[in-house]
């Protein structure tokens, strides 16, 4: 092989990019183009009694308005269906294509109108007179559950969206017995994804060839597809969907929108190409969001500080419809317990419907409020005990010497929890040590002495990584000599172009140059699921490997048949199948692709067959589980509430590295968004479920003056599950932070005695929990 | 709603002359009317920094402007930044050599503040780099990339100015 696994070699994506000669959704302008812009619901909750376009469709430029009425002839289905799969749904609630007499929810669409150009489209939707029957909102996922709240959906009998419950063991007997139990309430939010390019789609109807092409901004190009095709009655080979450059992604753009059927429509109907940009304003009222999780948990330790058991129940926000299932919440219970041995377990899960945007996953999907939990009980136990919190954490870590190990959970496809592998005593002691743990209580007490208030904070976690069941991925080589690299899976930034040519070339020649990746177009590759949940270098990956070797295998006995030389004789290099110690004795790809093209009435060289293609659809069910630990080292204005972050150590576990910058990169960018859910970032509304942060300067992410230099670590145990032993790692980064950061502004603060038990904290929380500690 | 005025502008030392709506944006008219579209759109309310052009030499956003204000100026984009089709910028070099772009969407405006930046302050420290770009938000890199690319690049460029 040609060793470019593992090294840091260019991104194929950087030379444009850095010439500004992308190709985002907003880029593409087609001849003829007409825009779109949306009417959105200015109500939490309201019903629609009429709905008067004359007005918009009076002023020049404006082509169309249309409503739910005026898409359903062209629908074979009017909502959504996109829920995974799962017994425990109470009610089904998916998004209509466009709001019928009912919006629950601010910037639900109601109407799409076309105009010339977006300018014009905006006077025009500002023209459009609905007329609305204001109905009480509920926002407060708690208060949802109550028996006198407001129905988020008017006639509901109530707002459970769902329930389940998740756990295992003698979780009564575990308290029973128990030396110390330890109860926290805790409150996490986590909001938007905020990728800096909003979302947008394009759609083009060619009566020739009835082919509808849609570009859209999207993780999930197939899953688009198959959305397309269910709602407009067509063929796969009818609707075309195509993900040009994506200026990032992290969750929310893996969901398909009311927006994206509307579009589609309007250019079957209108005959024209229709592109619709998603303004930030509307990302922060119609892109889905995570939000508001509320935990009641207690655990319960033996004398030493091992954990006997774990319970508690969660409320989830769920916002008003279900854009993607009940995995959220899965997830975050299912994390809890993954890094630590806990016998028994139980936790009680509801799923509230509320009359906001709906909830489905950001970077993470849930499991960073799982670490944050487990992490927040251990440090309760660790002040109960007088435990070090680094010790507590040892004596409950799994062990090495227990991998693989099986938890007694499930996946929510029914497959078993099994840690494949890692050192996570080991993780933990790498973090300790680069972050100097042990010499932390000398700075603290010196800064104390300074009137200086220092904190450290440590928190583990695993996380599940590599979603099956497959990606595939196609390797073909033309008469250009040129490979083609064709996958399901979807490009957002996180380099897996770079990656699968990584994995391609490295077995064809080595050379990334002769590569051409194309991720993200239905009519590339018939099967795809996507990129989501640290998925694509584990399964596509896998993928890439396997069809690699097959191609590798078919150039080098075509090359031996037509050189009469046996395949181990030769070698490839480049885009040429060389003899090995002859390197003049050799013949090109692109010959070789003309020779297994096949001449009319010839046979095929070696009794070979056809082509030089090979797909790769490597399946795998069970999942990677990634480890790592954070340390963090903060420091509080205790007049100001302001922290600093001064250290972010993240010690980290993903199996083999491919590309060690590609990692490093996801892995601090994992970190950015942590400490933005740990110190900013926060989507608010109001009583009456009117969102109040819909600007970037309402709603911060955090900036380069914020953002500490993060000190990452690298061990290698390589996953079993895969043949390339890689774990996923995109969102790793973001799991245990806001739990490492909020430990250590609790420890900066132990003079007062401050308890945290939420995220995000910020400065007048600080200073209101100081005075009250005070008090 | 049609009220138009001609106004004439240079832009990546090409001059452009044409005649546009007065609400027409600058970003707008980069994006649209010339074609050059690697001037990116990120919240159209002057946080994120990614449509950052410099005009007359200095910073400033392109969602925040009219393309009437640009009559009779001067505007490089992150087009006009590298030397030729062939050759990348130093500080482009830099951000490719230092992952310091992911998705490659706030790297327009990165790349433009930092060229204003680097030609003000040659020999930079790593927080006034952090200070420089901190109008400009990046979801992908933690900026750690970003950093490390323009202290390199300004190294770079003070070995062969």
């Amino acid at each position: 092989m040609s060793g470019l696994i593992g090294r840091s070699v260019p991104r194929l994506e950087d030379p444009a990019l850095l010439r500004g000669q992308g190709r985002f959704i907003d880029d593409i302008r087609l001849p003829d183009q007409l825009e779109a812009a949306f009417v959105r619901s200015p109500h939490g909750h309201a019903a629609i009694r009429a709905i008067d376009k004359a007005a918009a469709l009076a002023l020049p430029g404006v082509h169309a308005v249309l409503t739910l009425d005026d898409l359903r002839p062209h629908l074979r289905i009017d909502r959504l269906a996109v829920g995974l799969p799962s017994p425990s749904y109470r009610q089904e609630r998916n998004r209509p294509a466009l709001a019928a007499d009912e919006v629950v929810h601010v910037g639900e669409p109601v109407a799409i109108v076309v105009a010339a150009d977006r300018y014009i489209a905006e006077d025009a939707a500002a023209l459009v007179a609905v007329d609305y029957e204001p109905l009480p909102a509920v926002g407060d996922c708690r208060a949802a559950l109550g028996p006198d709240a407001p129905p988020v959906h008017r006639g509901a009998a109530h707002n459970l969206l769902a329930e389940f419950d998740m756990g295992y063991g003698d979780v009564s007997g575990a308290f029973a017995g128990a030396a110390h139990v330890l109860r926290e309430s805790i409150w996490q939010h986590r909001g938007g994804g905020h990728s800096i390019e909003c979302r947008g789609t394009v759609a083009r109807y060619e009566p020739t060839e009835a082919l509808l092409t849609v570009w859209t901004s999207t993780q999930t190009p197939h899953a688009a597809q198959r959305l397309l095709c269910d709602m407009l009655g067509r063929d796969e080979g009818q609707v075309r969907v195509i993900t040009p450059d994506v200026g990032g992604g992290f969750g929310p753009k893996l969901v398909f929108y009311q927006e994206d059927v509307a579009v589609a429509v309007a250019a079957l109907t209108l005959g024209r190409p229709v592109k619709w940009i998603e303004d930030r304003r509307e990302h922060f009222v119609a892109t889905t969001q995570e939000r508001d999780q509320y935990w009641d948990v207690e655990i319960a330790l033996d004398p030493e500080g091992r954990i006997r058991g774990v319970r508690g129940a969660l409320i989830h926000d769920h916002g008003a419809y279900t854009a993607r299932g009940t995995n959220l919440p899965y997830e975050s219970a299912q994390t809890v317990t993954l890094a630590y041995a806990v016998p028994a377990y139980r936790l009680d899960v509801k799923l509230a419907l509320t009359n906001k945007v709906p909830v489905t996953p950001v970077r993470g999907a849930g499991q960073p409020q799982g670490a944050f939990v487990m992490e927040r009980l251990l440090d309760r136990a660790a002040q109960a005990l007088g435990l070090d919190r680094a010790e507590i954490r040892r004596r409950n870590l799994i062990a090495p010497e227990q991998m693989p190990h099986t938890k007694p959970l499930k996946t929510r496809g029914g497959r078993a929890v099994v840690l494949d592998s890692g050192d996570y005593p080991a993780c933990q002691q790498d973090a300790l040590t680069r972050a100097d743990w042990d010499g932390f209580p000398a700075r603290q007490r010196a800064a104390r002495a300074a009137g200086r208030h220092l904190g450290i904070g440590l928190a583990n976690f695993v996380k599940g990584t590599g979603r099956g069941p497959f990606e595939p991925v196609t390797v073909r080589v033309g008469a250009s000599g040129r490979v083609q690299v064709q996958t399901g899976a979807a490009a957002m930034g996180q380099s897996t172009k770079t990656m699968l040519a990584q994995i391609v070339a490295d077995a064809l020649g080595g050379d990334m140059a002769n590569l051409t990746v194309t991720a993200g177009d239905t009519a590339a590759i018939a099967n795809g699921i996507g990129g989501f949940n640290s998925r694509q270098a584990v399964m596509a990956g896998s993928s890439a490997h396997v069809a690699a070797a097959r191609l590798r295998d078919k150039l080098l006995a075509a090359a031996g048949h037509l050189l009469e030389v046996a395949p181990q004789d030769l070698e490839i290099v480049g885009d040429r199948v060389r003899v090995r110690g002859a390197p003049a004795l050799g013949i090109s790809f692109g010959e070789l692709a003309r020779a297994l093209g096949g001449t009319p009435g010839f046979g095929l060289p070696g009794g070979l067959a056809p082509g030089l293609e090979a797909t790769g659809q490597v399946v795998i069910d069970d999942m990677a589980y990634a480890n790592g630990s954070a340390v963090a080292e903060i420091e509080v204005d205790v007049e100001t509430g302001a922290v600093t972050v001064l250290k972010l150590v993240l010690a980290h576990d993903a199996g083999l590295i491919l590309h060690p910058l590609i990692v490093d990169g996801q892995i601090v960018g994992g970190v950015a968004h942590g400490i933005g859910n740990a110190l900013f970032e926060w989507m608010g509304f109001d009583d009456n479920c009117q969102p109040t942060t819909t600007n970037l300067g309402e709603y911060l992410l955090i900036t380069a003056t914020e953002m500490p230099r993060v000190d990452v670590l690298h061990r290698e145990s390589p996953s079993p599950l895969n043949p390339l032993g890689v774990k996923g790692v995109g969102e790793c980064g973001v799991v245990p932070t806001a739990a490492a950061i909020v430990s250590a502004i609790e420890d900066a603060l132990a003079p007062f005695g401050v308890r945290i038990a939420q995220t995000p904290i910020r400065p007048a929380e600080i200073i209101a929990l100081i005075e009250a500690a005070r008090r | 709603m049609t009220d138009l005025r001609t106004i004439a502008v240079t832009v990546n030392r090409s001059r452009y002359e044409q005649t546009v709506e007065v609400r027409l944006t600058l970003a707008d008219f980069l994006r649209q009317r010339l074609g050059l579209t690697g001037t990116h759109l990120g919240c159209e309310h002057g946080v994120c920094g990614a449509c950052t052009i410099l005009f007359d030499g200095r910073s400033a956003r392109a969602c925040l402007m009219l393309a009437v204000q640009a009559d009779g100026h001067d505007i490089l984009t992150v087009e006009g930044i590298a030397p030729g089709p062939d050759a990348l910028h130093p500080l482009q070099e830099a951000f490719r050599d230092h992952h310091g772009l992911q998705c490659g969407f706030c790297t327009p405006g990165m790349l433009t503040t930092l060229v204003e930046f680097l030609r003000d302050n040659p020999d930079p420290s790593e927080t006034e780099i952090r200070v420089a770009i901190s109008g400009n938000l990046c979801r992908c890199t933690g900026y750690q990339g970003i950093v490390d690319a323009a202290l390199d690049a300004a190294r770079r460029m003070r070995a062969a100015p």
